[in-house]
């Protein structure tokens, strides 16, 4: 049991095919409780997919995900709903309600889940709202929102039942230089204060490194590299090194797989 | 050849993994435990995108569709020196035919559309799935209220097609053309049976309501989340939904008045 109580989710042994492009391959991994993981790699190895097989979105081929002690895709579709609203996740385009305000998006999951009396729903919205620093915005829609207000809104409203779990889905994508500083210092910020979980999926190294507690790098479906930010900065590994430092040639080729430059230019037909 | 054959057995698989998709959805979302306080308001504000603001469209083209039966119908007859039937001749052919197929054509293109469009773009900037994070089923909050309010306004908006298109019919028959008004009623009231053609055709309607609704919400939430994926499952809804209707149409009416 005390296993369990260190580890929030395990993943093991999974698998999973996107028609014939295989993503994961025999992919096991353990996410802490309480502290920040972060889920770094090359864009398109499947980061997002990840998130989404922990959420029961999609269904894995093979292997298994366990969520305090529940095995996700086991779960009937009525449990897998009640596990979820123990979950919060930030989607990367924020996905707010665009037909509510932004206070209606805080609100939105307090009305579903509990039966707390208006006045103290109202209540908790302004306060999730404060701590993101978006009161004053309660009333406006998604759309009159820039994009970094947008995911602040929608991290607000990922902790409107302060969840034991957080899922960060590239929460730094597209966000100019104060939106990310504000992002990252709330990340870490309400991590400590609310003690949650959180997982992180990045490419943005120095911001997410800043942060989290713990690192697995992910490639080609496998996890390539694990530790403390300071273990992977330090690692020899020319494929670690290589997405560490940004080279944009190494062990992961440049280019796409192709036939030879030379025959090409002057073999003529082809 | 065999890529050909291979093509066409991957097309069929595809169609019909389709179909079993669509049969899922309104499992889905139609088989729950009913949560009125919950379904009501938001069955509300479906009806009113769905049925209310559709309202211009069909009163509109019901009137010039009655119109045109009555004038085109009146040319014909009068050569006959039966004008006096032109009254049933637009009843009949509105209530059994024109008024459910035009209406469902109509409202295939202008809510059918909408809600593809609405669904999948939902979908492509990830609220659905965010519902579902939220531990909220998409296929109750989402799709349910407009697949009930698709096939709840239907019937109406058809019903609704049939009387504004005996009125524009009356207009130019009775009003401009002058045929007595007694015998244009009449005659409509004599040969129009309620059971016969009146409850046929709302039949019809409801079978056709159905049908474009579930096509509707099913390509908006079956799309590829692309902005292009959204055109295409919008152009499918509605060239999916016109011939289902116009097939469907044959079939039913061979069902309704084919026994001779």
């Amino acid at each position: 049991m005390a296993q369990l109580n260190d580890t929030h989710i395990e993943v093991s042994n999974l698998s999973f095919w996107r028609g014939e492009r295989k993503i994961f391959d025999d992919l096991s991994l353990t996410i802490p409780r309480g502290k920040i993981t972060a889920i770094m790699g090359p864009s398109g190895t499947g980061k997002t997919t990840l998130l989404k097989l922990i959420g029961g979105q999609l269904t894995p081929d093979n292997g298994s995900i366990w969520v305090d002690g529940d095995n996700v895709h086991a779960l009937t579709r009525r449990r897998l709903f009640e596990l979820r609203a123990k979950m919060g996740m930030l989607f990367q385009s924020g996905a707010l309600f665009t037909d509510m305000t932004v206070a209606e998006n805080v609100a939105f999951p307090l009305r579903v889940h509990t039966d707390l009396p208006e006045r103290v729903i109202r209540d908790l919205v302004l306060m999730k709202l404060n701590a993101v620093g978006l009161r004053g915005a309660s009333e406006l829609k998604p759309a009159e929102l820039s994009g970094g207000m947008a995911r602040r809104a929608a991290l607000a409203r990922a902790i409107a039942l302060d969840p034991d779990l957080l899922m960060y889905d590239e929460p730094f994508a597209g966000q100019d230089p104060i939106a990310m500083g504000v992002l990252i210092n709330l990340i870490s910020r309400l991590n400590k204060a609310l003690g949650h979980t959180s997982v992180i999926v990045s490419h943005d190294i120095q911001e997410t490194l800043s942060i989290a507690d713990y690192v697995y790098l992910i490639s080609d479906g496998k996890v390539l590299a694990k530790g403390a930010p300071d273990q992977l900065n330090g690692s020899e590994d020319p494929r670690v090194e290589q997405f560490m430092k940004g080279r944009p040639d190494g062990p992961v080729p440049f280019h796409y797989p192709a036939p030879s430059f030379k025959d090409q230019l002057f073999g003529g037909s082809q | 050849m065999i890529q050909f054959l291979q093509q066409l057995g991957a097309k069929a698989v595809n169609r019909v993994a389709a179909v079993g998709r669509a049969g899922q959805l309104l499992r889905q979302s139609l088989i729950a435990k009913p949560a009125p306080m919950i379904m009501f308001p938001l069955l509300v504000r479906q009806l009113y995108f769905i049925g209310v603001l559709s309202l211009v469209i069909i009163i509109v083209s019901g009137l010039f569709i009655g119109m045109v039966l009555g004038l085109q119908g009146y040319t014909i007859l009068v050569d006959y020196g039966s004008e006096q039937a032109v009254g049933q001749m637009v009843a009949l052919s509105l209530v059994r035919e024109l008024a459910p197929v035009v209406t469902a054509l109509l409202f295939a293109g202008r809510a059918g559309s909408a809600v593809t469009a609405e669904i999948g773009l939902m979908k492509a900037t990830e609220q659905l799935a965010s519902y579902e994070m939220i531990g909220v089923d998409p296929m109750r909050r989402i799709i349910a209220p407009r697949l009930w309010a698709g096939f709840i306004s239907m019937p109406l908006l058809s019903m609704i097609f049939a009387i504004v298109g005996i009125w524009g019919g009356s207009l130019v028959a009775v009003d401009w053309l002058g045929i007595f008004s007694g015998s244009f009623w009449a005659n409509m009231q004599a040969s129009v049976s309620f059971s016969e053609d009146v409850l046929n055709g709302v039949i019809k309607s409801l079978v056709f309501g159905f049908v474009v609704i579930w096509i509707a919400v099913f390509q908006g939430n079956d799309c590829v989340p692309t902005s292009e994926g959204i055109s295409q499952a919008t152009t499918r809804t509605v060239v999916y939904s016109s011939l289902a209707i116009l097939g469907l149409d044959f079939l039913l009416t061979a069902m309704m008045f084919g026994d001779f």
